[in-house]
């Protein structure tokens, strides 16, 4: 059973007075725990695929399932609480939250999101820590952590409520190479650690060999499969 | 929820100086209004308690239509003897007046022996109206406070007067009145004391013993034109008054029913034979304390809007320039109802802040007020001691009126960011 299946899934714009088709009816599979990457220029429809996989944008055609849940039909306080319980996010600019420590910034989905215990957050936070190799780093601030570290801290944070799918648009957009790649296996060591599945986005061709699973965007359709990419009706 | 203020907390110091800013407002506005209210209200304790210490008492009881026509003086209208007793035996079982004065108000020609003036003469009883207005000594400005207020052949004189008629405290001078039936009488005087004048009713009469007052008006009863009331706690003024006009409306005495008037007596507007009149019924100064209190109510409403904008505007900018990190907290899955929780308490926080501050700025120098013993002159009263004070009540009233409009003011901008698409937050520039 896949973990998201997509059927001639379409989004379509209005800017102004003109349409703008940046899903065109593509249809995928992605199974559970894997290693999923969306490469394609920009303007190729990756963000658009990733946002309305996280719920964070509603298709205008086709059908999505996330989890079994067909995911167009949630109200913006059921898509919150779906991406609260199911999904996490690694953004390309990291997005942390600049007045909370590096301990704090993980801790936050569990207290404003989940409700969780102190105790249950403190166990889950230094796990996570130790995990993505920030222990020592707790107490200091976004600002006083490097790109990479602050990416590492964005990955902690979109595991922390035991997401079973995380979601990345570019996460190494912003770093360089070596980091990049540093970035990409502390993902895949978090997938075979906790069973999480990563979706993730580039257009970095030397990153996109790292994925077990690509889809190849261009023009809002995926038109490259990949020989070890799941389409559909590839 | 501790939490959250925890974060909301950080928030407002990452934005430090534009929290100090507006904080600092709202300090200053809780500082201006409560010192304004503190000030003023001692202004209007002070000047009330000249006016019902020293000339009305807190309140009057009148034969109906007395008020209306005071100008006059009209003898005909005042108390008969039953009536007097009744009201009396009233206000002996009240236990919250403290004192009363029955007086005689004569409309007279005062002369020196060489001029003539007119003059209006308060007959009262020394001790009764010392007790009723304890400040009345302090106004004598020439001649001896000490003893009693005045023996019978004594007369207390304006200042304004004894300045025109030339005459000093010694002098010798003549009182000459007509009676109700038309009758005219005179009776010689000597000045005991010179009173200062004071703005309002009464505040240039002059005082004669009661006795005087009934022989110059060759009275065979002991009528009274008023009786002057003094309250044990004059904050309970209105009610004492209605409770006062209650109990005179039951009353139905001997006498009251002659020349013409009806014979039952009632309070004011209970169409019976008495009224009872607050010192706000009989002096314009009831005007001025209004206009104080309308002044506050200005005050109080410019502060409120200073909190408004001020939070409102730190507010506004505090979404705008946070609008990914909103994006972001959305998209992990916050609660639309925990990002509104989280603007309403930094905007909470802001008003809490500044009112804190500004409370306890302003309790400190109401306190440092009266300690330096500010002073003040009045009309003819000099030196008279500014004791500004404020009510708990009027503390959390404000307090609580700052910390309201605070949160509504981050209303509009804490709901702005719970309902932001998540999506255009994220990809704000």
């Amino acid at each position: 059973m896949a973990l998201i299946k997509a059927e001639r899934l379409a989004k379509t714009y209005r800017t102004g007075e003109v349409d703008v088709l940046a899903v065109r009816g593509v249809d995928f599979a992605i199974e559970a725990k894997s290693f999923v990457v969306f490469v394609g220029p920009s303007g190729s429809g990756k963000s658009t695929l990733l946002n309305m996989i996280g719920c964070l944008d509603h298709p205008t055609g086709g059908k999505l399932s996330v989890f079994d849940t067909d995911v167009s039909t949630l109200d913006r306080r059921a898509a919150a609480e779906f991406r609260g319980k199911h999904i996490g996010f690694v953004f390309q600019d990291f997005n942390l939250i600049p007045v909370l420590t590096v301990y704090e910034n993980i801790e936050y989905p569990l207290i404003m999101v989940q409700d969780w215990p102190e105790e249950k957050r403190r166990k889950q936070v230094t796990r996570l820590l130790e995990a993505v190799g920030m222990s020592g780093q707790a107490d200091k601030r976004p600002d006083q952590i490097s790109g990479g570290q602050k990416q590492r801290v964005a990955v902690a944070r979109a595991l922390a409520t035991n997401a079973q799918l995380v979601l990345a648009d570019e996460p190494t957009a912003n770093l360089d190479h070596d980091t990049a790649y540093r970035i990409i296996e502390l993902m895949k060591k978090m997938r075979d650690e906790f069973g999480t599945t990563f979706v993730f986005s580039t257009h970095d061709p030397k990153i996109m060999g790292e994925a077990e699973v690509i889809f190849a965007l261009e023009d809002g359709r995926i038109h490259q499969p990949s020989s070890i990419g799941v389409p559909v009706h590839a | 929820m501790l939490n959250i203020l925890k974060i909301a907390l950080r928030n407002l110091a990452r934005f430090g100086r534009r929290t100090l800013l507006t904080s600092s407002l709202i300090t200053l506005g809780i500082v201006g209004v409560l010192l304004f209210v503190a000030v003023s209200g001692s202004f209007k304790s002070i000047m009330i308690g000249q006016f019902t210490d020293a000339l009305l008492g807190h309140l009057q009881v009148h034969r109906k239509g007395y008020v209306a026509s005071i100008d006059t003086l009209p003898l005909n209208l005042n108390m008969p003897p039953a009536m007097v007793e009744k009201v009396e035996q009233v206000l002996k079982r009240m236990d919250s007046v403290e004192a009363w004065s029955a007086r005689i108000k004569i409309g007279a020609m005062f002369s020196n022996f060489t001029e003539t003036t007119s003059i209006r003469i308060n007959g009262v009883d020394p001790e009764k109206e010392a007790a009723t207005t304890p400040l009345l000594p302090g106004r004598i400005v020439e001649g001896s406070k000490q003893g009693p207020l005045l023996k019978p052949g004594e007369i207390l004189i304006p200042t304004l007067l004894a300045r025109g008629m030339k005459v000093k405290v010694g002098d010798t001078v003549v009182l000459v009145a007509t009676n109700r039936d038309g009758s005219v009488n005179g009776k010689t005087f000597v000045v005991r004391g010179i009173l200062e004048s004071a703005s309002g009713p009464s505040g240039k009469d002059g005082y004669i013993h009661l006795n005087d007052a009934r022989e110059l008006l060759r009275m065979k009863e002991p009528e009274a034109s008023e009786i002057a009331i003094r309250l044990r706690n004059p904050a309970l003024l209105d009610k004492v008054s209605a409770q006062l006009s209650q109990e005179l409306s039951g009353l139905a005495g001997p006498g009251a029913g002659q020349n013409g008037q009806p014979g039952a007596m009632a309070s004011k507007g209970g169409g019976g034979a008495l009224e009872v009149h607050t010192w706000a019924d009989l002096s314009p100064f009831a005007s001025i304390v209004r206009m104080i209190d309308l002044l506050a109510v200005f005050i109080k409403i410019m502060m409120v809007s200073i909190v408004l904008i001020s939070v409102m505007n730190v507010m506004v900018m505090a979404v705008y320039e946070r609008i990914r990190e909103i994006g972001t907290i959305s998209a992990i899955g916050t609660p639309p109802r925990r990002i509104l929780a989280l603007f309403l308490t930094e905007g909470l926080l802001l008003g809490l802040g500044g009112t804190a501050l500004g409370t306890l700025i302003s309790l400190a120098v109401i306190y440092a007020l009266n300690i330096w013993k500010v002073t003040f002159n009045f009309g003819m009263q000099q030196g008279i001691v500014l004791s500004p004070a404020v009510s708990a009540r009027d503390v959390v009233t404000i307090a609580a009126m700052v910390v309201v409009m605070a949160l509504l003011a981050s209303l509009q901008p804490a709901w702005k960011a719970s309902r932001m698409d998540p999506v255009t937050a994220l990809g704000h520039v």
